[in-house]
């Protein structure tokens, strides 16, 4: 269960991360806590799965990358095998079965548009499916933070 | 441009930093540089938009937001800024592109509704709907996560 103070920590560890020498001993003084009981807590959180990780949140356009949307209708009675075989594209970073006609959706992310599109060209050849591509035109939102404190999700 | 010291600063960012009071130590003893000095090639990068911000990234599950659906929504071409700009703003949509779509697909607006129930999920892409009276839309679930990891660049 998490306690008021642990949705305070995540809030600020997801928005107000500071970039400098101590992080943390600055994210305690805002709390008005021991940056080594905020340590332990974080330590914590991480345990119980809660934090993924922490660390730099990259604009993969900005880095020159491209990225892409994926989909596929794939035969359900071999839907995990494709899958995993696109799993292991390490440019594949989400992979999810949903619940339409086009049943795998997946993101890959290359160097170039042509190095994805090369990528997509030898899958579909290697597991015999038609793989669709639904590029971002306009990028209203990206936000990959959850407001974890109760007033904050309020609108 | 980006410098070898830059590139192995992203290294190091696109994983989980080391959880102690001074997270780029070791980096900066590996790069041969002082602590500053990393901060300040971060900063920099920050401001050039190579790198959003330091943050912790949560799962979705275990923080409480048990549920979420990629929502598609057919829009009109003339209305894509307009409904996509109020989307945005929904504290509960994490995501919201116009896509290029298949035409045999049709569904151009795409967002990632949050949620801590599926009541709630209901109810927020229906509240969504109406506002912006979009009524043909698809609300793809996902059945089962296959995989989910940060981009590792370089």
């Amino acid at each position: 269960m998490l306690t008021s103070l642990d949705r305070k920590i995540l809030d600020l560890l997801q928005n107000k991360f500071p970039i400098s020498i101590h992080p943390y001993r600055q994210l305690a003084d805002i709390l008005g806590m021991d940056e080594a009981a905020l340590l332990q807590r974080i330590q914590h959180l991480k345990d119980e799965g809660i934090i993924r990780r922490i660390g730099g949140i990259m604009d993969s356009r900005s880095l020159g990358f491209y990225s892409v949307l994926c989909a596929s209708e794939v035969p359900e009675e071999r839907i995990d095998q494709v899958a995993f075989r696109i799993n292991a594209e390490p440019g594949v970073t989400h992979n999810y079965r949903r619940n339409h006609r086009l049943n795998l959706w997946f993101t890959l992310t290359a160097p170039t548009r042509d190095k994805a599109q090369l990528i997509l060209q030898r899958l579909e050849n290697e597991l015999n499916i038609k793989i669709y591509t639904l590029p971002a035109e306009k990028v209203y939102k990206i936000k990959l933070s959850l407001p974890m404190q109760e007033d904050d999700y309020a609108d | 441009m980006l410098t070898d010291t830059d590139i192995q600063i992203i290294q190091y960012l696109q994983g989980d930093i080391p959880l102690e009071s001074r997270p780029f130590a070791q980096l900066a003893e590996k790069l041969g540089i002082s602590e500053a000095e990393v901060v300040e090639r971060i900063q920099w990068m920050q401001e050039r938009g190579l790198i959003r911000r330091l943050a912790a990234v949560l799962r979705h599950r275990e923080a409480g937001f048990q549920v979420n659906a990629m929502v598609a929504w057919n829009v009109d071409h003339a209305r894509a800024d307009e409904v996509g700009r109020y989307f945005a703003l929904d504290p509960q949509v994490s995501h919201c592109y116009w896509r290029q779509v298949p035409e045999e697909f049709g569904y151009n607006l795409f967002t990632m509704v949050h949620a801590r129930s599926q009541q709630e999920l209901k109810e927020r892409i229906e509240k969504l709907s109406k506002c912006q009276d979009v009524k043909d839309y698809i609300v793809l679930e996902s059945l089962q996560e296959y995989k989910k990891v940060s981009m590792q660049y370089f």
